[in-house]
């Protein structure tokens, strides 16, 4: 037991020195612009494909889903503004996320871990390279940046479905649905929706990184970190999540 | 392929390891170690899978810390070295890691050009080309170029990882393994590149092995890692003239079985 305790202290210390470190060499020369940008390219381009088809099913089955409620009290003509507070809000980033850390987690948790295994992070580190920054700060800075805009490129496409969704049934044209959506849209939604993007892509770049840096060594190794990488980012975002709209519940009255 | 005489200056030890000792949890590894390496030099460090010898040199590096003792490597003691300083050292020390190491991710080039672009700031486009073409020239290997690592054999790994840490022009040579996994003749051809190595850019070099071949063909000396500790040393002849059980077996079955 005591051992354990011990364990998970140790835990504690290390992943508090590599948020540390983290910090530290984000804001140090030299700076690795070159890698930032192939893993942007990495993290955000590759990712498209899959977030557009998501983006678009969970506008569209929300969509579709949430017409039989309305109809009930004949408010069908509100669909547009729930649907837009309810994609900006909460599904864009949460779908996003989620993706991400399924796709961009796992690639890299595999790859670093992989590398951790066949010694090239310590090939790296013997040649006088910092691997540390090469390797975590690039990809974290990569994720940090880029969940925010594939968020926003989901919320775009998710209302697209939702849009698709509605004129299944009823005669909108996209000039007056999208009139409907940014009326019914605040600042504040806006805002919080960049807030979680920026915390959700923090996260999974670090959980994973920090997962596949620290891998075990052997093939073993490489599935667990991968593995890990996932669970970890969803698992750390799904909180985060719940913090932030208690957060939001408290400073919104506030604000208004 | 009879090795060349080097010349090797025996009043300056480029690395000095004194009173070396490190454990992984309740398993000690090595046991107040003691070990110079002289300018000009090639050490072979012998010694059965799972003494420590690729411990010892991940401690020379840097990559480990030890529990015990000191490592003086170029005058510096690599222990008491900040980060910093550490990786300035490390300019110094090249390490060809036992399954290469190479980027994969990487071609050839990109491979040979990471070290020198990040270390070697103020290089044109057109010397940091001339660079990689004259040490893939050097390692006989400059076709290779554009070429990814996957699409390499074994041997040829090997020879661009050496590439790889001469680039920077180092003064040491850390080699691990160095013919693990290869036939013969491959060997046979990293040998003589270690040799060629030494020559070439007047490196000191220790060689990690437990091929006897590979040790008789490259070494101006030898040490004997035998549990934990160093306790026998001087030229191939001397090391297995004995009746050490723990020595015997390593000989017959390089050279007999």
């Amino acid at each position: 037991m005591g051992r354990k305790i011990n364990n998970l202290l140790l835990e504690f210390a290390r992943l508090h020195r590599f948020l540390m470190r983290f910090f530290r060499e984000v804001v140090s020369p030299p700076f690795e612009f070159k890698e930032i940008i192939r893993q942007c390219y990495e993290v955000g381009w590759k990712s498209f494909p899959l977030i557009s088809l998501t983006g678009f099913i969970v506008g569209f089955v929300f969509t579709k889903q949430s017409r039989p409620s309305l109809e009930e009290f004949g408010a069908t003509s509100w669909l547009p503004a729930l649907i837009s507070i309810a994609i900006v809000r909460a599904l864009a980033p949460l779908v996003t996320a989620l993706i991400a850390s399924g796709k961009v987690g796992s690639q890299i948790g595999a790859e670093l871990s992989s590398m951790n295994v066949t010694e090239q992070i310590d090939a790296m580190e013997v040649s006088g390279t910092n691997p540390f920054k090469f390797l975590i700060v690039s990809r974290i800075v990569a994720t940090t940046l880029m969940i925010p805009v594939l968020c926003f490129y989901v919320a775009g496409i998710g209302l697209f479905g939702g849009y698709l969704s509605i004129t299944s049934k009823d005669d909108l044209s996209l000039l007056s649905f999208f009139t409907q959506v940014f009326e019914s849209i605040q600042m504040i939604d806006l805002f919080a929706m960049v807030l979680r993007a920026v915390v959700f892509g923090f996260t999974i770049g670090f959980a994973s990184c920090y997962v596949g840096y620290y891998s075990s060594k052997g093939t073993e190794g490489v599935g667990i970190a991968a593995n890990s990488a996932v669970v970890a980012s969803m698992f750390i975002v799904f909180i985060e999540e719940l913090l932030i709209v208690q957060l939001l519940g408290f400073i919104t009255p506030l604000i208004s | 392929m009879e090795k060349s005489k080097a010349i090797i200056n025996y009043d300056k030890a480029v690395i000095d390891v004194d009173k070396v000792s490190k454990s992984f949890g309740d398993r000690q590894i090595l046991h107040d170690v003691d070990m110079q390496l002289f300018e000009g030099e090639n050490l072979v460090v012998l010694g059965r899978s799972g003494t420590g010898k690729s411990v010892l040199i991940k401690l020379i590096s840097g990559l480990l810390k030890p529990d015990s003792g000191t490592i003086n490597v170029l005058g510096e003691v690599v222990n008491d070295l900040s980060e910093r300083d550490l990786m300035k050292l490390r300019l110094k020390i090249g390490f060809s890691f036992q399954n290469s190491a190479l980027y994969d991710s990487m071609t050839v080039r990109e491979n040979l050009e990471f070290p020198l672009v990040r270390n070697k700031r103020n290089l044109t486009r057109a010397e940091i080309n001339k660079e990689v073409e004259d040490v893939l020239e050097g390692v006989g290997l400059l076709q290779a170029i554009n070429q990814m690592p996957s699409e390499l054999s074994g041997g040829q790994k090997k020879r661009i990882g050496i590439a790889r840490t001469l680039i920077l022009r180092p003064d040491i040579m850390l080699y691990d393994e160095p013919t693990a996994g290869l036939d013969p003749i491959t060997c046979l051809d990293i040998n003589t590149l270690i040799n060629e190595v030494q020559e070439r850019y007047k490196t000191s070099s220790i060689i990690i092995t437990h091929d006897l071949a590979c040790a008789k063909m490259v070494a101006d000396r030898m040490v004997m890692l035998l549990d934990g500790r160093f306790e026998r040393q001087g030229a191939f002849s001397e090391i297995f003239d004995t009746d050490d059980e723990r020595v015997k077996p390593f000989y017959d079955y390089n050279f007999i079985v």
